[in-house]
């Protein structure tokens, strides 16, 4: 029936943004990659807002960046606009957030994987998957070409049995009316892995010369434009704007008339829509007593009209979304191109995955991206770079490679994707890191650059700048220590101008730079111009200010790994332990934790469970020594 | 859980025995116990000794008690790790201010059965205990989550509930800042905001602490009867136990509805006082003992104060009380000795049979202080009060509530020194987990709830 089409180390089967980074990191290990997609003009195509970053995912690509993945180069090289979101608040939670130009994004992207070394790309329909004794070999497409590997990852994101709803039209697709993935989707079933309906959505994009831009608010990048990537050197110049304008009542009149026209709200639909991302409809019905609600014209490209209109996601019939648009501030006499609609699809309760990405089902098989159910562009990317490193650290037999959830936003998410689970489509907030502090934009090279290059995804070169910036920050904060500050008529100017209080006597520098108001500059201006780069200096600054609060998170992490590091034996028997409370002991059973520490995450495994566990291990370690 | 900290607990049966002892293990013991300690400096002796000294509260200078202290250093201890035992006066009140005082210094209340779990974790028991570890893990476990959903019901759950509620909406205020900074709907949230927010969780956490200083939320006690013929001024007894605020006195419903309980500490001493108020007006007081209900008051009281009218002759009612009331702990009041002895104190004194008698005039404000002696004369003297479980539950909420409030207060420091709201929500966020570690509610999912349903956001 199918031929021997060919045989390769890791095989991914998606081009999103789970698919590249997999795809990309797996060849750069030295590993045979095969990547197949549905359309080879779609390579990590947005299907939904042209934009990157904001709080927590920002973090996730200079992470991903720093283990060596490819977001944030090409984002860096195809952004139209580049912000610094929370400028005014702590240093843990600033976060870039870079608009792209869509279609500029999709060529750099296919040009970058076309051109690695170790990965052959090509376009096909995967349809099913090859396992011999529970382990997977291949994959087979439609067109009967069978594709062998021992590693293989599926970054299908929302194809899978896709459905777009729109008012009252219904028809099976994949996001932007692209081919939907059926097969496949049976046979994960058939192979015995749960599936799940999620639901996302997307507003309606109008004509850029139908808006009327005077009606508006201008959203405009920074003027000091920096980039994602730790490799990026020339920052992107010409930014295009964004535009901030409003619903208003008559939105809401509107939507409420019609209400029952919703796919949404008209019992169509069956799977879970995200909290954080609600339709318009959405939010008027649940929100009921807010006059009005924001609307973002964000400009898809530089070399198109399309505006993405953020804020009116939809699935109302296509004329509801004329009369919606057209009564926004602005969009008056806007031309919608394309209408907003929902999209209902299949994916996998994470639940079935170790911390690898490998699921527990079959040996061989990787899932990544919004096939686990979560959302957003750069929750797939860390997914898709850690299953691309674990597959190939299998195929080697070597040691998985997992971050925990001090170490980064990868790790968090991915920690709470497997042990927790997701009822609804997962997005990464800050508020879902208990170690937030640590895990900051300016620190994202600090804390994995190391790991990227013991995996061979850095080279050497970016690799000793890497270590000339820590002994840099090493000898800065030496330097400010021996720094003795004398009381003088100029170091007290230069306080009170910086409104801060004089000194009463000498001081290290290093502790005049704990005062919150004291900056690296200020510092500069009694003590002289340092040598160091501007990001030496603000980590430097960083570090040293906010010192306390970084030990007191230390402290917990120390706890933290404490527990990580205990871990539980592969072949345990839970049903072998009989003090353990029955709920609990069907939840290990389930997630399969691999440490004290992931177990004391899992829902309703409570502490007096764990210590139970704690000794049954200890008992079976004695035993051991016994024999 | 794996062992960084220090762990205390009493590990003698409370009011059990001449000695109480308060056991601290982990790598701090030494230290946490110095603190307190005015003996000789307990880093420089040798393992394995015995030292005589106070435990005095350096800050407040507040004595606790005279005690023995063993120093046991690892690894030949039972743990295996660093271990102090100290050994106080027996009964209620020293050993359990010892054990708040170390708390108080950085030890954490162990958890059931730890300190064996300890044991076993360090290789110091051998394989065939183990099950027998898990089995106290697990039984402990039980008991002490029983007793802590028993004292959690009313009102002491619904006040952390709100102040927990008052925290997150708080908390949720400044991670919609933070995670969408450009969600124009609700106003950023001010330094000055979130210090009124928490000054008035802090006032709370406060006055929660100050009652529980009192002892009145220790929700167990020992069951205490007041039984007296009408007017007798049993109301009033209660009263003057319970002490100014009656609004955080429990009434607690679903038992029987005409018996009052409340809850009062006496010098340390939890008494849960029971009422016969509403089944005492109608009919007399011998009548009354036929009612199912009120022997049954009696039958299930640990101790019964009887309370007799100095101005009324005894009653043949008063002597088959007297009759009813042998073999059990009980003590007798005399009250209005204001008025007129018409009393046969002789009889009385016959009567009771060496049980304490107290003389008060209620109304008056005087006897108390005796009565107050006399109960703690009894307890200190008494077996059986075995409910060592409630009280360290108790303790354990009394310490989670000055963690909360200790990281409340970082707060508050930072917010002067206008740290970035951000980091300051670290404490706010702590403070929050102890006071969800109380009534059991600790998940995180809970902020991620509530920043969804408080907001509206979306792209």
């Amino acid at each position: 029936m199918s031929f021997n089409a060919g045989e390769y180390d890791v095989i991914v089967v998606g081009a999103g943004h789970a698919g590249c980074e997999a795809a990309s990191a797996a060849a750069k290990m030295g590993a045979k990659t095969l990547m197949l997609t549905l359309n080879l003009d779609m390579i990590a195509f947005m299907p939904c807002n042209p934009s990157l970053g904001g709080p927590a995912k920002g973090i996730v690509i200079r992470e991903v960046d720093a283990l060596g993945g490819v977001m944030g180069k090409v984002i860096d090289e195809t952004s139209i606009q580049m912000r610094m979101l929370n400028t005014g608040k702590g240093p843990a939670v600033r976060a870039l957030r870079a608009q792209a130009d869509k279609p500029l994004y999709i060529q750099k992207m296919k040009d970058l994987i076309e051109n690695e070394e170790n990965l052959t790309l090509k376009q096909a329909m995967v349809n099913n998957l090859i396992i011999e004794d529970g382990v997977c070999k291949g994959v087979v497409t439609e067109t009967h070409a069978a594709y062998y590997a021992d590693k293989v990852i599926i970054t299908t994101g929302t194809f899978m049995r896709g459905k777009v709803l729109l008012g009252d039209i219904e028809y099976e697709s994949g996001p932007n009316n692209q081919r939907v993935s059926k097969a496949l989707s049976e046979n994960l079933e058939e192979i015995g892995l749960d599936m799940i309906r999620f639901k996302t959505g997307t507003p309606p994009r109008v004509n850029s010369h139908t808006i009327d831009y005077s009606q508006t608010e201008i959203q405009p990048g920074d003027e000091k434009v920096q980039g994602f990537s730790y490799e990026t050197k020339e920052y992107q110049r010409d930014q295009i704007p964004c535009w901030l304008t409003h619903t208003n009542e008559n939105t809401h009149k509107v939507i409420n008339d019609n209400l029952t026209l919703s796919a949404m709200y008209s019992g169509m639909k069956r799977g879970t829509g995200p909290r954080y991302c609600p339709s318009i409809e959405d939010k008027i019905v649940r929100f009921h007593d807010k006059p009005k609600h924001q609307v973002f014209l964000e400009p898809e490209g530089k070399d198109t009209e399309e505006v993405y209109v953020q804020g009116l996601s939809t699935s109302l019939p296509e004329y509801i979304q004329h009369d919606i648009v057209r009564s926004v501030p602005g969009l008056e006499h806007a031309e919608m191109m394309r209408p907003g609609y929902a999209i209902e699809y299949d994916s996998i309760p994470p639940t079935q995955l170790w911390p690898t990405l490998e699921t527990k089902q079959i040996a061989g098989l990787f899932t990544a991206g919004q096939i686990n159910g979560t959302s957003g562009y750069e929750e797939a990317a860390a997914q898709g770079i850690m299953a691309g490193i674990n597959a190939v650290l299998g195929l080697r037999g070597e040691e998985p490679f997992i971050l925990d959830r001090s170490e980064s936003y990868i790790g968090v998410l991915i920690d709470d994707l497997v042990t927790k689970g997701t009822r609804e489509p997962y997005r990464l907030l800050t508020s879902r890191a208990e170690y937030r502090l640590l895990l900051r934009h300016d620190n994202a090279d600090i804390r994995l650059t190391e790991h990227g290059y013991q995996l061979g995804l850095i080279n050497q070169e970016r690799y000793n700048r890497f270590t000339n910036k820590l002994s840099d920050i090493d000898d800065g904060k030496e330097m400010l220590f021996k720094k003795i500050i004398k009381v003088s008529d100029e170091v007290q100017n230069i306080l009170t101008n910086a409104r801060s209080t004089p000194l009463k006597e000498a001081v290290r520098a290093y502790d005049l730079l704990k005062r919150p108001e004291i900056t690296f500059q200020v510092i500069e201006q009694i003590i002289g111009v340092q040598s160091f780069a501007e990001e030496v200096k603000e980590q430097i600054e960083i570090q040293i200010k906010y010192q306390g609060y970084i030990n007191k998170a230390n402290e917990q992490v120390e706890k933290m790994l404490k527990m990580e590091s205990k871990k539980i034996p592969q072949n345990i028997d839970y049903d072998d332990i009989d003090s353990i409370a029955f709920e609990a002991k069907e939840k290990l059973k389930k997630i399969k934790p691999i440490s004290i520490g992931q177990a004391s995450r899992i829902a309703g495994v409570n502490p007096a469970d764990i210590s139970i566990l704690l000794v049954y291990i200890e008992q079976g370690n004695i035993k051991r020594k016994a024999e | 859980m794996i062992d960084t900290d220090t762990i205390a607990a009493i590990s003698t049966p409370v009011g059990e025995g001449a000695i109480s002892i308060v056991r601290l293990s982990g790598p701090e013991a030494f230290q946490i116990a110095n603190y307190f300690f005015t003996g000789v400096e307990l880093s420089s002796v040798e393992s394995h000794t015995f030292h005589y000294g106070k435990i005095k509260h350096p800050v407040s200078g507040e004595i606790a008690d005279e005690v023995m202290i063993s120093i046991m250093k690892a690894p030949k201890t039972f743990t295996c790790e660093d271990v102090v035992e100290i050994n106080c006066h027996g009964g209620f009140v020293s050993v359990r201010r010892i054990l708040e005082m170390v708390l108080e210094k950085g030890a954490r209340l162990a958890e059931p059965g730890e300190f064996t779990k300890r044991a076993f974790l360090n290789g110091r028991i051998d394989l065939s205990q183990a099950e027998a570890v898990m089995d106290v893990i697990e039984s402990k476990t039980d008991q002490a989550m029983n007793v802590a959903l028993h004292q959690l019901d009313g009102r002491l759950s619904r006040l952390i509930h709100q102040l927990r509620q008052q925290l997150i909406e708080t908390i949720a205020h400044v991670e919609v800042n933070i995670d969408y900074p450009e969600y124009d709907d609700v106003e950023e949230m001010s330094h000055e905001m979130m210090e009124e927010k928490s000054a008035y969780v802090l006032e709370e956490i406060n006055k929660l602490l100050e009652v529980a200083k009192q002892g009145k939320i220790l929700r167990e006690g020992i069951k205490t009867a007041i039984i007296g013929r009408p007017n007798v001024g049993k109301s009033s007894l209660m009263n003057a136990l319970v002490q100014e605020d009656r609004a955080i006195v429990t009434e607690i419903p679903g038992t029987t509805r005409d018996i009052i309980e409340e809850y009062v500490n006496v010098r340390g001493i939890p008494l849960q006082l029971v009422d016969t108020a509403g089944i005492r007006e109608t009919k007399d007081i011998v009548e009354k003992m036929g009612v199912d209900r009120s022997r049954k008051i009696l039958e299930e009281a640990d101790l019964v104060l009887f309370m007799l009218n100095n101005n009324e002759t005894l009653t043949e009612d008063d002597r088959t009380i007297f009759k009813t009331l042998e073999n059990m702990n009980y003590i007798v009041l005399v009250n209005k000795v204001d008025l007129d002895n018409r009393l046969d104190i002789e009889e009385v004194n016959q009567l009771t049979k060496g049980h304490a008698v107290i003389t008060t005039s209620l109304v008056h404000d005087r006897g108390i202080d005796q009565l107050e002696t006399a109960l703690s004369d009894l307890f200190f003297n008494t077996e059986g009060v075995d409910n060592d479980t409630a009280y360290v539950s108790n303790v354990r909420h009394i310490h989670l509530l000055k963690q909360s409030k200790t990281a409340l207060e970082e707060a508050r420091e930072a917010l002067e020194l206008a740290v970035p709201l951000d980091m300051v929500q670290i404490d706010v966020r702590r403070s929050w987990e102890f006071l969800g570690e109380i009534v059991g509610d600790t998940a995180s999912d809970s902020l991620i709830d509530q920043l969804f349903s408080q907001f509206c956001l979306g792209k």
